[in-house]
């Protein structure tokens, strides 16, 4: 099993990269394109999770519609370069950076503690047997469980596309007074 | 195998990625795309805890925290459009009318 252990610190590399590149550019096209990499590393680290699906679904749904959607507003918009900051607005009350400072301090702290104190019994248990793994991974049985258990979250869910798709199409919209 | 303290770490780096670019960034778009970072660290939690715990349940809220994510960006989307027909700007500083 120690070929999963390599994957998965390729994987979570190539995410970790992608995302900070994606933060790190100015021209949004390439920060679309790069977010569409590190959706494909995450793909490639749900499979590692037995989650195929999911997998499959990352791809489809994110790498392919989203992102999609993400990148024809870009190049609808002609992607304007971000400008670079206005000196002016560098200086900024020391007190609210210290503030900020704190806070990101504290949740670092925060974070360490709660990964640190995470019992090795529970966390540390690298898998179940066999049978529970086969269940998991299996689309028939996450479908059983999806329209029977979550069968109202699942309507719940189609009201939320279409309140979004007319939400989207009536803000979008232009309004013939202003032209 | 990677246990699952490596991907909670993981998780918490991309997160920790999204937030930093939520305040970083001065472009609505590029602000959007590190929520989505956001989002899919979440994403990786979940499927991790369910994978570890041996519930199906963490896969299922990811199909819903995608949905979630798809009619966000769609309406976010058409927030920026026409927010940048407006100003002219995709600039977060160009928007201070409600700034007090």
């Amino acid at each position: 099993m120690a070929g999963d252990l390599a994957f998965f610190y390729v994987f979570a590399a190539v995410a970790v990269g992608t995302s900070l590149l994606v933060i790190g550019q100015r021209n949004p096209i390439y920060s679309v394109l790069l977010l569409i990499a590190s959706f494909g590393a995450l793909a490639g680290l749900y499979v590692l999770l037995d989650a195929p699906f999911v997998a499959v679904t990352q791809i489809i749904v994110y790498a392919g519609a989203i992102m999609v959607l993400f990148l024809f507003v870009v190049m609808l918009l002609n992607a304007p370069r971000e400008e670079p900051i206005d000196p002016e607005r560098l200086v900024e009350p020391q007190g609210a950076r210290w503030f900020g400072a704190l806070l990101a301090v504290f949740l670092l702290v925060e974070l360490g503690w709660a990964v640190a104190r995470g019992s090795r019994a529970l966390f540390g248990r690298a898998s179940f047997d066999s049978v529970r793994v086969e269940q998991l991974s299996s689309v028939r049985f996450i479908g059983t469980v999806l329209y029977s258990d979550y069968a109202f979250a699942f309507e719940v869910t189609s009201i939320l596309i279409l309140v979004a798709m007319v939400g989207a199409v009536l803000l979008a919209r232009r309004h013939e007074k202003e032209v | 195998m990677a246990t699952l303290n490596d991907y909670l770490v993981l998780s918490a780096v991309l997160f920790t990625i999204g937030a930093a670019g939520v305040f970083l960034r001065r472009n609505l778009i590029t602000i959007l795309l590190a929520v989505e970072i956001m989002l899919n660290a979440v994403n990786l939690t979940f499927v991790a805890f369910g994978r570890f715990h041996g519930s199906v349940d963490g896969q299922i809220i990811v199909f819903f925290v995608m949905t979630v994510a798809a009619a966000e960006a769609a309406v976010g989307l058409a927030i920026v459009i026409a927010m940048f027909r407006h100003r002219g700007t995709l600039n977060p500083e160009a928007f201070k009318t409600l700034k007090w």
